[in-house]
């Protein structure tokens, strides 16, 4: 059984705007037989901050082209994605890639 | 042999193109020396730059502050001198960069943008000022570098850059500053990049946010490694729509100019894979790490597919501007003109006047007698907003104290969320209010203040 753990996401690029605004949220993972990884983590941000438009920050199992995922400031695609297990007290942010100029 | 004699007859009528070109050019300088620089509407072939032996008194006297550096030194000065960087828009980004690689002696500077100058473009867009609305960007930038140092080679392009003519412009050059506003032509400047071998130093900015890396530089990451997907358009917010506090990018222009000046003085850039974010809100800073160049990427991997360019806009699903486009959701029978509304106003024909604009607009401007309700609080049927609206509907019904149903009229800034309102306005109608029949306004408030009251502010 792994234990509850507590992790910092962080919104940003206006990948906020689909979390009330709110650029920091501090949550704790519940309790669960599997360690938590990315891909469930995705899933429980869709049921429990993301309540509307989530074609806006997911497309299939992972987040949709355009936001970047950084774990504990990499990206996390030197972390292993999806697979990467999360540890108490991770750093998690999305960021919206910006265009303007 | 017919083919070598053919091939050197090709070259002779391209050098004599060239000296053409070189005495045109001369003759103008010596007719008129201070004259603005002269607008490219195409892509020319350009001379190689002089290479200064030595510095002159007067480059040791203008740039003496930084000839102090040990990081740049006379070797670096030099270096600066014989380097050309394109730097892609001449916008909020492009005019810091061009600023300060003019003013710390970049050798030639190409500006390039297919746009004018606007009065609301000049929050931000800083080379340019209030006598040169309505003339090309390019154009105006270069004649702002021109007074800041006279020595450095501007050429400005008043043209948008495009699959047919960016391999030749940037062929040319030794570095790439992308400072534009949109998706397509981001992946259209990084592909070229990567195709013809060059650094691109990219910048963004949005709001009170703004983003760099260096791409394509020592065998780091390209644009394409870290986003081989572009994004759905619906997610993409432009200048225009989110809005952006004008020292945002200005500061990204001052960092991209600088990492340019390091990569050209040889000190080198860090940011070739790493991500620089800054939080204009919390002032802060921020550097990831990110992944090295990815051997499946489809332009720079080791299969590449992309050879030559593509299709950009078609790639993207957008078009190669920050220019709002215009949707068509609604059939005709399903919107009025603004005429027909002031037609409407002006019988007192009862009705309600429903603006769905975000509540920072509304304080802007907006018409009297509205109801605002943000399109986003429609979508998520915020309970205290639908209250009003229902508080609206009844209140309406009232006055007409009868028969047919109560008509609502729906306003945005442009025409574009009014629709997408219209549509979810429908799906309440009869079930989470009463029957309703709902129209937009084609055109919204923008329309209205061009074609009805010319008093009625434009954003
Ligand atoms: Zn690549």
């Amino acid at each position: 059984m792994a234990a509850p753990i507590a992790i910092h996401l962080e919104f940003g690029g206006g990948a906020e705007l689909l979390f009330e605004g709110l650029k920091e949220h501090r949550v704790t993972l519940p309790s669960q037989l599997e360690p938590w990884d990315m891909k469930q983590l995705l899933v429980w941000i869709q049921r429990n901050l993301l309540k509307e438009r989530p074609e806006l920050f997911v497309q299939g199992d992972s987040v949709r082209p355009g936001i970047l995922v950084l774990i504990n400031d990499a990206d996390w695609e030197l972390m292993g994605e999806l697979e990467y297990q999360l540890q108490d007290q991770d750093n998690i942010v999305f960021i919206s890639t910006l265009h303007g100029g | 042999m017919a083919e070598d004699v053919c091939c050197l007859k090709a070259k002779l009528r391209e050098k004599d193109r060239e000296i053409a070109a070189l005495r045109d050019k001369l003759a103008q300088l010596e007719k008129n020396p201070s004259s603005a620089p002269e607008l490219h509407n195409k892509v020319i072939p350009l001379t190689p730059l002089t290479v200064k032996p030595a510095l002159s008194n007067e480059d040791i006297m203008r740039y003496s502050r930084q000839l102090l550096l040990p990081e740049l030194g006379v070797k670096g000065q030099l270096k600066l001198s014989r380097t050309s960087v394109l730097v892609v828009g001449c916008g909020g980004l492009g005019c810091p960069v061009a600023q300060y690689l003019a003013a710390a002696g970049i050798g030639r500077l190409g500006l390039l943008d297919y746009d004018e100058v606007e009065l609301s473009n000049l929050h931000r867009q800083v080379l340019h000022g209030e006598e040169n609305q309505g003339q090309a960007k390019a154009l105006s930038a270069a004649s702002a570098v021109r007074r800041l140092n006279s020595t450095v080679e501007c050429v400005p392009y008043h043209l948008q850059l495009s699959p047919e003519n960016a391999l030749q412009l940037i062929q040319q050059y030794d570095i790439v500053a992308d400072c534009s506003d949109n998706v397509p032509t981001r992946y259209l400047v990084n592909d070229a990049c990567v195709l013809s071998g060059k650094p691109l130093v990219s910048a963004s900015a949005l709001r009170m946010e703004g983003q760099l890396t260096v791409y394509n530089y020592r065998g780091g990451p390209c644009y394409r490694c870290l986003y081989p997907v572009p994004p759905p358009p619906e997610t993409v917010t432009n200048c225009s729509d989110g809005g952006v506090l004008g020292v945002v990018p200005g500061i990204m222009g001052c960092f991209q100019a600088l990492e340019v000046l390091k990569i050209a003085s040889g000190q080198g850039s860090s940011c070739g894979q790493q991500l620089v974010m800054f939080d204009a809100q919390d002032a802060r800073f921020r550097s990831i790490r990110l992944r090295p160049k990815q051997p499946g990427c489809a332009v720079c991997g080791e299969n590449a597919s992309v050879t030559q360019l593509l299709d950009y806009e078609a790639f993207c699903g957008s078009a190669a501007t920050d220019k709002c486009r215009k949707l068509n959701l609604l059939s005709t029978n399903q919107r009025i003109t603004v005429q027909e509304y002031k037609s409407i106003l002006d019988n007192a024909g009862p009705h309600l006047l429903l603006d769905v604009r975000p509540l920072v607009e509304v304080d802007i401007c907006h018409l009297p007698l509205s109801l605002n309700i943000p399109l986003s609080s429609l979508e998520d049927r915020k309970s205290d907003h639908l209250q009003l609206l229902k508080e609206g509907i009844s209140k309406l019904k009232q006055q007409m104290a009868g028969d047919c149903q109560p008509s609502v009229y729906v306003i945005c800034k442009q025409g574009n969320d009014s629709q997408k309102a219209v549509q979810v306005l429908e799906k309440m109608s009869g079930s989470e209010v009463d029957n309703i029949t709902v129209k937009d306004i084609s055109g919204g408030l923008m329309a209205w203040a061009k074609k009805i009251d010319p008093t009625f502010p434009q954003y």
